[in-house]
């Protein structure tokens, strides 16, 4: 596991900040970028503007135009310059600027990112990180709020990652960044900004692995599984149903793949029920996946099926409608009764 | 050291190797004027004091436009114009969720969509509503895409006009497919011939999709033109961050004509689209269209482009405005007095507040929207969700609360 790495840049008197999600990933490049100056960040926008989401804000100013790279509006030559970069010895940082633009990268993702250390049987090192805003709820228009995660975990060579809070955001875009495996890093993009989830980040703290889930609430009645922006529906909803008496445990899975089941294991092996919770299409995903490796590990103390709340297995619909595709706490808690109803 | 001719235009074997990839002064100079100035090889027909430049190649494909006709040409870009305002105002008061403003692109728009035929076929990226308007799409069914009640409004087929297309690049390897389903369907070869005409941006040409548009529509010597709004900018990128040579230049390594027009001079890209459908109805397409235009406003209504542009650039670009150059002929020319100026300013207000009637009434799509025609055969997989969640909105109906 990477070791953590400190930020030397307007070094507070205090190492404790309290950062947004936006704020701490920009700072966490920052210090990847100050700890090895063979970090590299590329993509669309990401210089003079500091990304469309100012994730890479002040970057450019900083480190120059040889380390943070506005690109030709092409993500297959982001994708694919950045595997050859890293084969030269590189670490390259692709901002994909939505994730409904990622497609015309996926060639390059499939078929020479993910495969060229198997290929060369470890004689290539590929540690490239994607990182791609993702997830609706910001009413936008069409390929702006999509949850593409499930099709890049089902592709070996890949590791793909979700961050939730701002600790996290912090510390896991530089264990990212440190991974010698290219990692697909999908980030919580309507979360971005938001004041409510400001928290303290201590950036000389030893932060948990990257590829392991983590337990965010104790509880003892069923419990809720998600990532990346649903966590936060799920804390919602444990914390109303607490008003009636019902205890919730949410696991916050942070590693999509490798998937860390472990710890939901041992929670459902207590409680029993398992939810699980994504803004993603049901079939063929995540939570399919989860379902089928819960059923077989813990079948025997399964009080109800595991049930999926998710997005529909449609298109993402215009945005007026997505308030009704998109999990939130009522969909939850009503999957909740219905597991306890079994 | 190589000359701003040979960065800009290099020729092969005509003079020694560029010897490294940092550009000398005297092309940064020379990449500068390119931007702001268009060069020598723009075509103008009407420049921006609004004199009328002969041009023995364009002049007979605008031949038939006369006072009257380009006095319709000046209302359609006053109307466009005023409409774009109204929808960042909109977008501003919360009734869109985004706009993409088109303003200063008008005269490459209005040109180029009244150059198109009811037979042709339009693929538009998602800053077209002036070419929209020429198609006869109500600028109300642009609306939706933007409020989010919908992805798509019109009768891509009535107006010929494709849906927008937001993956920047898409549009222009389908535009190609569907010109080449107008040649193997025998619609080109003569005066009658059909032709296909798909926009992007200079963002747009580093696109793999947009480079194998050229490469197939050139072995199928497809009917399609492609038009290149050049509006400087792709967000906060300059269009230098896309290419070394201007980018018409590049049509010549596809093997077909490239030709950059002044993409705020409407007369000049009426004439100019005229010419490249004509070849394309005749079998001698493609045609690469770069109309030299510039973005005025911000990318979008959650653009801004103080961090990353002068304001000086935008002053510059106002003395080129594709809708005074217009006014100012018609008016030099007696084309128009002061009543017509007064009355199209009447009518675009009236469109204006039209569209803002209409869409502060739009309503909500109702939630089996979701569900509907994701396939073009029945899902019963779909029908179940729908089901499903209809049954746990009624819950909430009956419980009073959701
Ligand atoms: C494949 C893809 N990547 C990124 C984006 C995000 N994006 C939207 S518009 C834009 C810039 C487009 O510039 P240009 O092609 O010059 O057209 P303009 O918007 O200036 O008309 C970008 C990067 C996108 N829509 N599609």
């Amino acid at each position: 596991m990477a070791a953590p790495v400190r930020s030397t840049a307007d070094q507070p008197t205090s190492s404790v900040q309290n950062l947004t999600i936006g704020k701490a990933l920009n700072l966490g490049l920052r210090a990847a970028m100050e700890a090895d100056d063979k970090v590299l960040v590329l993509g669309e926008d990401v210089g003079k503007l500091g990304g469309v989401f100012r994730i890479t804000d002040g970057l450019q100013k900083d480190f120059g135009e040889q380390r943070v790279l506005d690109t030709p509006l092409a993500e297959s030559g982001i994708i694919g310059t950045a595997v050859g970069l890293a084969v030269r010895g590189f670490r390259p940082v692709c901002e994909i600027q939505f994730e409904g633009f990622i497609f015309p990268g996926f060639d390059q993702i499939s078929s020479q990112l993910a495969k060229l250390h198997y290929r060369t049987q470890g004689g290539i090192k590929v540690p490239v990180v994607i990182r791609v805003p993702y997830g609706g709820g910001i009413g936008a228009v069409e390929h702006h709020s999509e949850s593409p995660e499930s099709l890049f975990a089902h592709i070996a060579g890949l590791k793909v990652v979700s961050c939730a809070n701002p600790v996290d955001a912090y510390w896991m875009i530089q264990q990212a960044i440190r991974c010698d495996d290219p990692v697909l890093f999908f980030e919580p993009k309507r979360l971005y900004h938001s004041g409510a989830l400001k928290a303290p980040v201590d950036t000389a703290a030893e932060p948990d692995p990257l590829f392991a889930s983590r337990t965010v609430r104790q509880g003892s009645t069923a419990t809720l599984v998600a990532y990346g922006p649903s966590v936060k529906v799920c804390l919602d909803a444990a914390t109303a149903a607490a008003e009636d008496d019902l205890s919730l445990e949410v696991i916050d899975l942070r590693t999509l793949s490798p998937l860390d089941l472990e710890p939901v294991f041992e929670s459902v092996r207590r409680t029993g029920r398992l939810i699980t919770v994504s803004e993603a299409p049901s079939e063929s995903s995540i939570t399919s996946e989860i379902a089928a490796r819960v059923q077989q590990e813990c079948f025997y103390s399964l009080e109800s099926p595991v049930l999926r709340v998710t997005g529909f297995d449609t298109p993402y619909p215009p945005s007026k409608l997505e308030e009704h595709y998109l999990p939130d706490l009522d969909r939850v808690l009503h999957a909740v009764d219905r597991a306890l109803a079994w | 050291m190589s000359s701003p001719e040979q960065w800009t235009r290099p020729e092969p074997g005509a003079g020694p190797a560029a010897t490294a990839a940092e550009p000398t002064p005297e092309q940064v100079i020379a990449g500068l004027r390119a931007t702001t100035e268009g060069g020598a090889e723009l075509t103008q027909l009407l420049n921006p004091e609004g004199e009328r430049l002969a041009s023995a190649h364009f002049d007979p494909y605008v031949s038939d436009i006369d006072a009257e006709a380009l006095r319709g040409l000046y209302r359609d870009m006053v109307l466009v114009r005023r409409a774009d305002r109204e929808g960042n105002a909109m977008q501003r008061q919360g009734q869109l969720g985004i706009w993409v403003p088109l303003l200063g692109q008008e005269a490459a728009q209005i040109g180029s969509g009244r150059a198109l035929r009811p037979t042709d076929m339009a693929f538009p990226s998602y800053r077209e509503h002036g070419v929209a308007y020429t198609r006869g799409v109500d600028f109300k069914e642009l609306l939706g895409i933007f409020r989010g009640t919908d992805h798509s409004g019109w009768d891509f087929q009535a107006h010929g006009f494709h849906p927008y297309t937001i993956v920047i690049g898409n549009q222009v390897l389908n535009a190609t497919g569907y010109a080449m389903g107008q040649k193997f369907e025998g619609k080109v070869g003569d005066d009658d011939g059909e032709a296909t005409i798909v926009y992007f941006g200079d963002g747009a040409t580093s696109q793999g999709d947009v480079h194998e548009g050229f490469v197939w529509s050139a072995v199928y010597d497809a009917p399609v033109v492609f038009f290149c709004q050049n509006n400087q900018w792709a967000i906060s990128e300059p269009t230098e961050r896309q290419s070394r040579l201007p980018l018409y230049q590049r049509a010549r390594g596809y093997g077909f004509p490239g030709i950059r027009v002044d993409g705020n001079d409407v007369l000049a890209c009426l004439a100019v689209t005229r010419w490249a459908l004509d070849e394309c109805r005749h079998g001698n397409g493609p045609v690469l269209i770069e109309a030299f235009t510039y973005r005025m406003d911000a990318h979008t209504t959650t653009d801004d482009p103080t961090r990353y542009r002068l304001s000086d650039e935008l002053e510059v670009w106002k003395h080129k405005d594709p809708i005074e150059r217009v006014r100012v002929h018609l008016a030099r020319t007696g084309g128009a007095d002061q009543e017509f100026f007064d009355q199209v300013q009447a009518d675009a207000d009236a469109f204006a507040a039209d569209l803002r009637d209409f869409c502060f009434n739009m309503p909500d799509p109702p939630p089996e929207r979701i569900f509907a025609n994701v396939y073009a055969e029945p899902s019963p997989v779909l029908e179940a969700q729908q089901r499903e969640h209809l049954a746990y909105l009624a819950g909430f109906a009956e419980g009073g609360e959701r």
